[in-house]
């Protein structure tokens, strides 16, 4: 009797402190908190759909869990974002992937930015005209009535020729000079026999040779200036691409998923001088972004209607809800009433999707090589040896193995690997591309440098 | 005679008490009723025509839709005030839960991180504006003062002052974001650099007109005041300040006056780009949006603009009036 009174009354007292002893829980369970140097952070996003680990990480709590009280600010473009982290008024920011490098480099402000987490896979979306899609739907392949996709840019070539002939330039837009979605133009043009142009040491701007002049524009602006003809195409990430299609002013004709599948998007990237003074902190914002990504792509994506309602708030993308989703919830829409199923649009989490591996790196670098911004011919442990700078899956690899222990992540979450993935032909012209062996996959191409 | 007799009565009456008041209840009413009028036709003529524009943003907000979203911003307001009010509650209840464990336990005071409301964003461009407003009127009045004492300090200065009186903040603000980098390369200061930048930018298109109109001011001081001051053998330092610039004051307010308008003009658009939470970066941001409600948004930024716009030079006049004598 005495031990059942004692019992009952340690379970009564157990019982009545479950609120306090719950956030001990939890903090138990989120691991041993990091002593983090710094605990109010601000983090730079451009309004895209990819931003969304950041997003989730803040409004679903993973921030706090670790510790990190973050301020999420919407930047005006991706110069200014660039500048102010490397500036130092940013901790960090969602990137595009290849930008750290372009930095790194010294093709732009040289800044070493590190990336210890890939945002997105995929994700961008190649958007022409309405005029302009009318005069290649009849050189577009069709079955029962529908255009087989990939669409690649042989459709668009007679249209070049008849630009040419009259005399007109053809324009398209990009974000940034090294940022993804100007090498995913690029590469769909050339693949289908156009030449995008080139950088040389008198031309920054990149139109040497070009039969298609490629530009940089802000994504809103871009849906504006489609409309009113200055420009025919883009290449952007969503939501801009399926805007157009609500909006009646453009088709998209491919994605991301077709022209360079599983190349990484976005990134998360600090300055690596942030990261020397910053690491526990930035262990914890890696941990954060792990549990984010894990959310979003949970059970075959239950989770990405509650992402979208987030999204859609005027704070974070503001588009509207069904514009978002039309992305985001594993379709993508064409023409207008072509929706089909491509649960691969966007992957945050799934297939390792989130590690930085380094032959993503590499085949930006390659890019940049075969177009010219990247003005000599390097050996393959130059690019080896850059990719290992500016991608960190040792940063990636210490929070997920925090996150196993925690029990956030299971040990399969983790891929196997030495940073390189195997060689892969998942390219829309079919091309393989080997990580290890930068130079042997540049020879291939018949556009560009081939060196 | 009668007549003149009546014209008399009636005159007598205009001015009793009653008769004053009707007079100005007269002014009143039509002072009021014309802008109302061309308000209310206004309104019309809005709504019909936004009706028949299309644009890929859809259509051309009304003013209902406007007013409309007008309202879902001081209800977002309210309800991020509400949320901020939660978190430093619990953060207050945390801290006391750790105090009473642990004495000796560090307890922070955290910001609250979420997102400037509405009227966050208008009080931080005023508090721009009226920083870089400062800035420039300190620089610009004593500048002025010594061009109209001297013309060949003028005749030096004005090159100067004719080429960059045209250049547009966007022209100015790559130059002064890079130097304020240089300058201030840390963040540890206590404000932040798109604060800085923003105003800067403000101040250096805003200061023409007060250096020009107050040189104006100064150069045409009635020639009898000057007599004065030499009659008196005034010295240089209270000759300013006793004479000269009260003497100039209507022409000084009226530079001053159109310094604000212009300010409040370049800060919309330096936010935009310098990144600054107020509300051009607000009108920046809803256009990235693209949402079916981000015309509406975008037209109340304008209309708060202009509101503000025309009570900044309220003030003015008011100020203006206050230290205006002999008139």
């Amino acid at each position: 009797m005495k031990c059942f009174r004692l019992f009952f009354v340690m379970s009564a007292i157990l019982i009545l402190n479950l609120p306090t002893v719950f956030p001990t829980i939890s903090a138990l369970a989120a691991g041993e908190k990091l002593k983090l140097e710094k605990d109010e952070i601000t983090l730079g996003f451009i309004k895209l759909t990819d931003c969304v680990p950041l997003v989730i990480a803040k409004e679903k709590g993973f921030f706090e869990d670790e510790g990190l009280y973050v301020t999420l600010q919407a930047q005006a473009n991706w110069k200014v974002l660039m500048d102010r982290v490397i500036g130092g008024e940013l901790d960090g920011a969602h990137m595009l992937a290849a930008a750290p490098l372009g930095h790194t480099a010294g093709l732009l402000t040289k800044a070493h930015i590190i990336i210890p987490y890939v945002l997105s896979v995929n994700g961008a979306g190649i958007t022409v005209s309405n005029e302009v899609w009318q005069k290649m739907k009849p050189h577009v392949p069709t079955e029962n009535g529908k255009p087989v996709h990939p669409i690649k840019a042989e459709a668009l070539k007679p249209i070049i020729e008849e630009f040419k002939a009259a005399g007109k330039s053809f324009k398209m837009a990009m974000t940034y000079p090294v940022g993804t979605h100007n090498y995913v133009e690029r590469y769909w043009l050339g693949a289908g026999g156009i030449h995008p142009g080139l950088y040389t040491s008198t031309d920054t701007s990149g139109m040497t040779d070009a039969e298609v002049q490629l530009s940089v524009t802000p994504p809103p602006q871009m849906a504006a200036t489609l409309e009113s003809g200055t420009i025919h195409g883009f290449c952007v990430g969503d939501p801009w691409n399926q805007q157009c299609v609500f909006k009646g002013i453009g088709v998209p004709v491919t994605s991301s998923y077709f022209v360079d599948r599983g190349i990484p998007d976005k990134g998360f990237g600090v300055t690596k001088e942030w990261a020397d003074q910053h690491p526990q902190t930035l262990l914890a914002i890696v941990k954060a972004l792990i549990r984010a990504g894990q959310w979003l792509d949970e059970d075959n994506g239950k989770n990405r209607v509650e992402a979208v309602k987030i999204l859609s708030k005027p704070e974070y993308v503001g588009a509207d809800q069904k514009v978002i989703a039309n992305s985001m919830t594993g379709t993508f829409e064409y023409e207008k009433g072509d929706k089909r199923s491509e649960p691969d649009f966007d992957v945050y989490f799934r297939d390792h999707a989130s590690y930085p591996y380094y032959s993503g790196a590499v085949w930006y670098l390659t890019q940049m090589r075969r177009w010219g911004q990247i003005a000599e011919p390097k050996p393959d442990d130059w690019y080896d040896q850059l990719a290992k700078k500016v991608y960190r899956p040792d940063i990636w690899l210490k929070a997920a193995h925090l996150l196993v222990k925690a029990g956030y992540l299971s040990e399969t979450d983790i891929p196997q690997t030495d940073g390189y993935k195997p060689a892969s032909g998942d390219f829309i012209d079919g091309a393989v591309y080997d990580g290890r062996k930068p130079n042997e996959y540049l020879k291939q191409f018949k556009i560009g440098n081939t060196n | 005679m009668i007549e003149q007799t009546q014209t008399l009565h009636v005159k007598e009456n205009n001015n009793t008490v009653g008769g004053r008041l009707l007079q100005g209840w007269d002014r009143f009413v039509t002072a009021l009723s014309l802008p109302l009028c061309s308000l209310v036709i206004f309104l019309l003529l809005w709504s019909a025509v936004a009706a028949r524009i299309n644009t890929s943003l859809g259509k051309l907000p009304g003013p209902m839709q406007v007013a409309t979203q007008a309202k879902v911003l001081w209800n977002e307001h309210l309800l991020e005030r509400h949320k901020r009010k939660e978190f430093y509650e619990r953060q207050a209840k945390i801290n006391a839960e750790k105090l009473a464990a642990d004495p000796t336990s560090e307890r922070k005071v955290r910001k609250y991180t979420g997102k400037p409301t509405y009227l966050d964003q208008i009080l931080t461009s005023l508090l721009t504006v009226f920083t870089g407003f400062f800035l420039a009127s300190i620089v610009a009045v004593p500048v002025g003062v010594i061009c109209g004492l001297s013309r060949p300090v003028m005749m030096a200065l004005n090159p100067f002052i004719q080429i960059f009186k045209p250049v547009s903040p966007l022209a100015w603000l790559p130059i002064v974001t890079m130097v304020v980098s240089a300058v201030y390369p840390n963040n540890d200061g206590f404000l932040s650099k798109s604060f800085i930048n923003s105003a800067i930018t403000v101040a250096l298109c805003s200061l023409w007109p007060t250096v020009i109109n107050t040189a104006l001011g100064v150069a045409s001081i009635d020639k009898d005041y000057i007599n004065v001051a030499r009659v008196l053998q005034l010295k240089i330092l209270p000759k300013i300040f006793k004479i000269i610039i009260p003497a100039s004051l209507p022409l000084i307010f009226t530079g001053l006056r159109i310094s604000l308008g212009v300010g409040w003009m370049v800060l919309i658009a330096s936010e935009m780009l310098a990144q600054n939470p107020g509300l051009g970066k607000f009108v920046w941001d809803e256009f990235q949006n693209g949402s079916s409600d981000s015309l509406a948004r975008i037209m109340v930024a304008v209309l708060t603009i202009g509101v503000i716009g025309f009570l900044l030079d309220r003030v003015m006049v008011l100020l203006q009036k206050a230290v205006d004598f002999g008139k």
